[in-house]
């Protein structure tokens, strides 16, 4: 029964100093293992694609007609496809990042991620990560879909400009769903009802399925707090280049409000999670899966 | 400090806020447990074995008092922690369903540290050992109860933890399960003997076959600690032996068995041998001052004229420990404050 056996250590104070490069790869293994389950996901649970590419697409095409009928500019439709495949990326968000830490607490799976070596930073970010490989191909799905079928046509003066602002949009993004992760659990309410008050005003304040800018005074403030409006706004601006659109900041600024974003939210994530597990270990929040 | 404790504890008490009134679920605990040790904590439902597991394992702060793994202390060196231990908890649902066998291990080694060519060959080696390689592919949702904790047992083994805490990990399962997982535990401690284990049971036997020591616990306190047979010395000093004869023993019969030196007492048991048809059989119940005294006990007998058809030492089990000391089984109600699920 050799195999049992696998460190090489001689005694157990030994075996717990670890270098700085290890303590590293162990926290990069970390994100890659966790980041695992949800790209390979993908292939195991096929009904994804009507769930989440199929019924999305439905309001989608509900804002076209809408549009059209109402003899709306063209790129509004544009608006409206690009903003049902950000949708996804909020709706990952919101689902599995913000309600997931909950979730693992009830499979019992927390416990072990907080008595394993990695930092929790290391699982969050595993998660987001595989999240978002995840759902790019659900939004790049919607996205050729609708391009596809209502004839969209996009005016991409800077390409990778464009890839630029929505990687930056993804930081703070999920930033937020790795922030609210911890306060999801700390706040001890049942997860689905939180992810349900937040989906649909941030729907409304993102500007999902209409410029921005037609909210009037208030779009500055949604721009400066929320980054799935911001990033749209940004992206939506660089899409749509000789549609004449307006955004309700320059890119520049909204780029620049991003990156702060990004900082805001990662920092907070990091705080967040220092705060639940001081209380989750003072008060036993955290093992006990009736609190 | 090759002498170090691989667990300690000092005064250790961990109270739940609660209402009307906080829990106590640990009331001053001291406890070492040496390196290479396998110990039991055994005690009925909230006695406080897993709170006091959840401190070792860094999941929980103590009220007060003072705790250590490795020499680490629970509070300030979680991370140096965290790198040398792993933990199973019986009926545990960790990881995720979509992910076939060897995946689930695969994603847990990268948690701790193991390359990519590393974590697959001891995933395959663990698999292998612990008798899965048939479930290697499967989704881990179609695995049965028995092979799904078999998963949590390998995972417990990925990174050869220098202290295992095992909480009830046979809970739920059936008799051949819980055996093979038993043998599990027996053969790791055989293969890696410096490592420690301290396994959390409610069931006498399984604390009984795999620990070197025990603690009794209940109500956040530890009642008796000592080997599995240091505690039956504590409720039974004497060695008491059935003895079964095909016949009564003639020239003085029971008593002068009883007079016989190192004999305390020698009296007649129950008597279901002597039910059985046409048998004149008898069974006797001698307690010694020790084994010793056996040997004349079987001379006087068959100088008696009676022959020895069985013969049997009856120990106290650990459950008459437990009552003696608690004042009631392990399967009576306890009037105790639960303790809050893990």
């Amino acid at each position: 029964m050799t195999a049992y056996r696998a460190a090489p250590a001689t005694n157990a104070r030994e075996a717990a100093e670890w270098s700085t490069g290890r303590v590293l790869r162990t926290n990069l293994r970390a994100i890659v293992g966790r980041a695992y389950p949800r790209v390979i996901g993908l292939t195991r649970e096929p009904s994804w694609i009507f769930f989440e590419i199929l019924l999305p697409f439905l309001a989608v095409s509900a804002f076209v007609f809408v549009y059209r009928a109402l003899g709306a500019p063209e790129q509004f439709i544009g608006f409206v496809v690009l903003g049902g495949a950000v949708t996804s990326f909020w709706l990952n968000v919101v689902w599995m990042m913000a309600a997931q830490f909950y979730w693992e607490k009830d499979q019992g799976n927390l416990e072990l991620y907080f008595t394993a070596p990695m930092h929790l930073m290391a699982i969050l970010a595993g998660m987001a990560i595989g999240g978002l490989v995840m759902t790019s191909s659900r939004a790049l799905a919607v996205i050729g879909i609708g391009s596809l079928l209502y004839g969209v046509s996009y005016n991409v003066e800077q390409p990778f400009l464009l890839a630029g602002v929505f990687l930056l949009t993804m930081v703070p993004l999920y930033g937020m769903g790795m922030l609210f992760a911890s306060l999801f659990l700390l706040w001890g309410r049942e997860a689905n009802h939180l992810a349900e008050l937040l989906q649909e005003p941030i729907y409304f304040l993102g500007g999902v399925n209409f410029p921005l800018r037609a909210i009037g005074p208030i779009a500055g403030v949604v721009v400066a707090t929320l980054p799935l409006g911001v990033g749209l706004d940004a992206m939506r601006q660089l899409a749509f280049v000789e549609s004449g659109v307006q955004g309700v900041l320059p890119v520049g600024t909204e780029i620049l409000i991003l990156a702060v974003m990004g900082v805001v939210f990662l920092v907070g994530a990091r705080l967040a999670l220092g705060y639940l597990e001081m209380l989750a270990r003072r008060e036993g929040r955290l093992t006990l899966r009736w609190q | 400090m090759p002498d170090e404790p691989a667990i300690h504890a000092r005064a250790l008490t961990r109270v739940y806020k609660a209402k009307p009134d906080a829990v106590t679920a640990l009331g001053g605990v001291d406890l070492d447990v040496q390196a290479g040790e396998y110990f039991g904590l055994l005690g009925p439902n909230g006695a406080g074995k897993t709170t006091l597991i959840k401190i070792f394992t860094t999941l929980l702060l103590p009220t007060s008092g003072k705790a250590s793994v490795a020499g680490f202390d629970v509070v300030t060196e979680t991370a140096k922690i965290r790198r040398v231990i792993n933990m199973v908890s019986g009926g545990e649902q960790s990881g995720y369903g979509l992910l076939t066998a060897r995946e689930q291990l695969w994603m847990f080694s990268q948690f701790y540290g193991l390359s990519n060519r590393d974590g697959w060959r001891r995933v395959d080696e663990l698999i292998e050992v612990t008798g899965l390689t048939e479930q290697r592919d499967q989704k881990v949702r179609t695995l049965s109860t028995g092979q799904r904790q078999k998963l949590n047992f390998a995972r417990g083994m990925l990174n050869d933890p220098w202290v295992l805490f095992l909480d009830e990990p046979t809970l739920g399962l059936d008799v051949a399960a819980a055996r093979d997982l038993r043998d599990h535990t027996l053969s790791w401690k055989a293969a890696a003997p410096a490592r420690t284990v301290l396994l959390t049971t409610h069931y006498m036997v399984e604390a009984e076959q795999l620990c070197d020591r025990i603690a009794i616990v209940d109500r956040g306190k530890i009642l008796a600690l000592g080997t599995p047979e240091e505690l039956r010395r504590r409720v039974q000093a004497e060695s008491i032996f059935r003895i079964e004869l095909d016949r009564l023993p003639q020239n003085g019969g029971i008593a002068a068995i009883g007079a016989l030196p190192g004999v305390l007492s020698a009296v007649r048991a129950d008597d279901e041998v002597a039910d059985e048809a046409g048998s004149d059989r008898v069974a006797l119940k001698v307690a010694l001052a020790d084994d010793s005294a056996l040997t004349s006990v079987v001379t006087a007998v068959a100088e008696r004229g009676s022959n020895l058809v069985g013969l049997a030492k009856s120990e106290p089990s650990l459950e008459d420990v437990f009552v003696e000391l608690v004042g009631r089984g392990f399967g009576d109600e306890d009037k105790s404050p639960p303790e809050p699920a893990s």
